[in-house]
């Protein structure tokens, strides 16, 4: 790139360094609009969670009383702290399981030379992209065969038998660390296992990380699951599947519904500033080698 | 223990192989019975289901292809609900490709405090889904919604955009954008691994900006955004949860109980995808048999695509 600025002078002597000016005055300035773009409905949500029920039914934008009672309320109108540690236990079983079963299984297909593993590897990729709508109906009788349903263990325990899209992950992180040193291992005599949990983990931590915040993620923010297999029981309800209903019952209170669309947002939040690095760069791994 | 390894270097070799695979089939064995049990089983198991009647209470009656000349020549409301999901599948994912592209373009020509842009303009994405609905519902209310008090201050009356049938599937349109932040870091990641030198080449053979991306950025990109469009085109057959919400959240009917789906397709059946749909019939009236012919044919879609393109993108192949 700089070569590319120092070139230009040699085309364009008169109008070089103007022209960069005004290039970079265009970018930022459509940085900013996207900007704004992007936090204004943030914004306008944090205010009206602050508002009065009453005047967030009009247009105002800005609370004429900072009522953070809503916070409160909240918990009261809905069993809010009920629905939160159901999705608490609900994300983070899915994630332990899903680490237990699909760790091991992402090293083997990264590592290890077997008869089918590019069979294998093809059925996880297509397990992975299907829509869940295609084997919905035989999976939905099995659990209620084993009566269930109305709770959301048969969302948490599938993670036992191994993630597709974990393993698919991992398994794109382990092809990018050096193999020398689990050879090394290996010559000294050190089993699989003994390679995966010495050697490999401890430098494939980005990539786990990744793998275990987008499920953490994912069963966060679960709709279709817990609206299969808990609606009518709300009890179990997560707290996603419980905002999801929240308006239907309780009318049009906005701000109460803001506060609410505000609490289940900041853990997400919070996760994501705290391993922000591992998350981008599994997303970039996702897709970057094309 | 170097004499021993040569002395009976071959067989002790082919024996730490073996060992090998063995563990390795060890490490793979829940995920192998995970793929049985809950992908490779229920798949046959719908195609089976899918001649029957089935209510879940007595057991599944054959009824031969009555489901699928039911599906394909008399229903009066999958034809709508197809079109949607098309609708969605035309729109929406060459939207969401091009503006992630866009602003991914802008933020890999960005030098200092690129960090901070790309993580303000990636936010969006990390809200749960529901209450990125749930905002967007609120937020374009007609009657008094930031969007609709802005919309007034420059004299314009506000659309009923989540409440109007013309306007519902645009509305999550602009949702979708405004969430495009994964894709948007795929595209950057991809930008940012274009070789410098092939810009300053051109760069030196007098090529304009335009000419850069035309004949460098997009060639070299190519394979991510053909990634981006079939994941894209994927996730768009199943698009269900920012419908669904949508529609109970805009219509005050939310989808509480079996039984109950009466907000789905709000406004007047306009956000009612082909999955919304299937769900309405096996899960809200339980009639898994026609349920299941409607998966089935979605599951011929999807692998039909899949066959179609997943040779063509390397992460989905074994590579090494």
């Amino acid at each position: 790139m700089t070569a590319v600025v120092t070139a230009r002078p040699r085309v364009q002597p008169a109008s070089g360094r103007g022209r960069r000016a005004l290039v970079w005055i265009a970018e930022h300035a459509a940085l900013v609009a996207l900007a704004v773009l992007a936090l204004a409905p943030v914004v306008f949500v944090v205010l009206t969670s602050l508002m009065t029920s009453q005047q967030a039914l009009t247009a105002s934008i800005i609370p004429k009383v900072w009522d953070w009672g809503n916070y409160v309320r909240v918990f009261r109108t809905v069993p809010l702290a009920q629905w939160f540690g159901n999705s608490a236990l609900y994300a983070v079983l899915s994630t332990v399981f899903m680490l237990v079963s699909s760790v091991p299984a992402a090293y083997a297909l990264a590592t290890v030379r077997f008869r089918g593993a590019g069979l294998l590897f093809t059925a996880i990729v297509v397990a992975m992209l299907l829509p869940p709508q295609v084997t919905a109906v035989p999976v939905y009788v099995f659990w209620s065969q084993l009566h269930l349903t109305g709770t959301l263990w048969p969302l948490i325990l599938p993670n036992l038998l191994g993630d597709a899209f974990s393993i698919f992950l991992m398994r794109q992180f382990f092809l990018t660390l050096p193999a020398e040193f689990a050879d090394a291992a290996r010559v000294d005599g050190c089993g699989e296992w003994g390679v995966l949990w010495r050697v490999v983990l401890p430098m494939a931590r980005p990539g786990i990380a990744a793998a275990a915040i987008f499920l953490f993620f994912n069963s966060w923010n679960d709709y279709y699951g817990p609206l299969l297999y808990t609606s009518e029981n709300s009890a179990s309800w997560p707290i996603a599947y419980g905002l999801a209903t929240f308006r239907g019952v309780h009318g049009t209170d906005w701000s109460i519904t803001m506060a609410m669309t505000v609490i289940i947002t900041i853990p997400v939040v919070v996760i994501f500033f705290f391993a922000q690095k591992a998350f981008v760069e599994g997303i970039a791994l996702t897709g970057v080698k094309g | 223990m170097t004499v021993t390894v040569a002395a009976v270097r071959r067989p002790r070799r082919r024996s730490l192989e073996g060992r090998r695979r063995r563990t390795a089939l060890v490490m793979l064995a829940p995920a192998i019975a995970g793929l049985v049990l809950f992908f490779g089983l229920p798949l046959v198991v719908s195609v089976l289901l899918s001649f029957t009647r089935f209510d879940l209470l007595s057991a599944p009656q054959f009824v031969g292809l009555l489901n699928y000349t039911y599906l394909f020549t008399q229903d009066p409301d999958v034809g709508t609900a197809a079109l949607n999901t098309l609708w969605f599948v035309v729109i929406l994912v060459p939207v969401r490709t091009v503006c992630a592209m866009l602003v991914a373009g802008l933020l890999a020509r960005v030098r200092r405090g690129s960090g901070v842009w790309r993580t303000l303009l990636y936010l969006p994405a990390l809200v749960p889904p529901v209450a990125s609905v749930v905002a967007f519902v609120f937020l374009f209310n007609p009657g008094t919604g930031p969007v609709a008090t802005v919309l007034q201050a420059f004299g314009i009356q506000s659309p009923l955009w989540f409440n109007d049938p013309a306007l519902a599937k645009p509305s999550l349109v602009i949702l979708g954008v405004w969430v495009t932040g994964d894709l948007m870091i795929v595209f950057l990641a991809a930008m940012l691994d274009v070789p410098r030198d092939l810009y300053e080449a051109a760069g030196l053979d007098g090529a304009s900006g335009v000419q850069k991306v035309r004949f460098i950025t997009l060639p070299t990109i190519a394979p991510v955004i053909g990634f981006a469009v079939v994941t894209g085109v994927i996730a768009a057959l199943q698009y269900f949860t920012e419908a669904a919400v949508a529609s109970g959240v805009a219509s005050g009917k939310a989808t509480v109980g079996q039984g109950t789906a009466t907000g789905l397709g709000y406004p007047n059946q306009s956000l009612l995808t082909y999955t919304e749909y299937l769900y309405a019939h096996g899960f809200a009236e339980y009639q898994l048999g026609y349920a299941s012919a409607m998966a089935v044919v979605l599951f011929v879609i999807s692998a039909v695509l899949l066959g179609l393109t997943m040779r063509r993108i390397s992460v989905f192949r074994m590579a090494s």
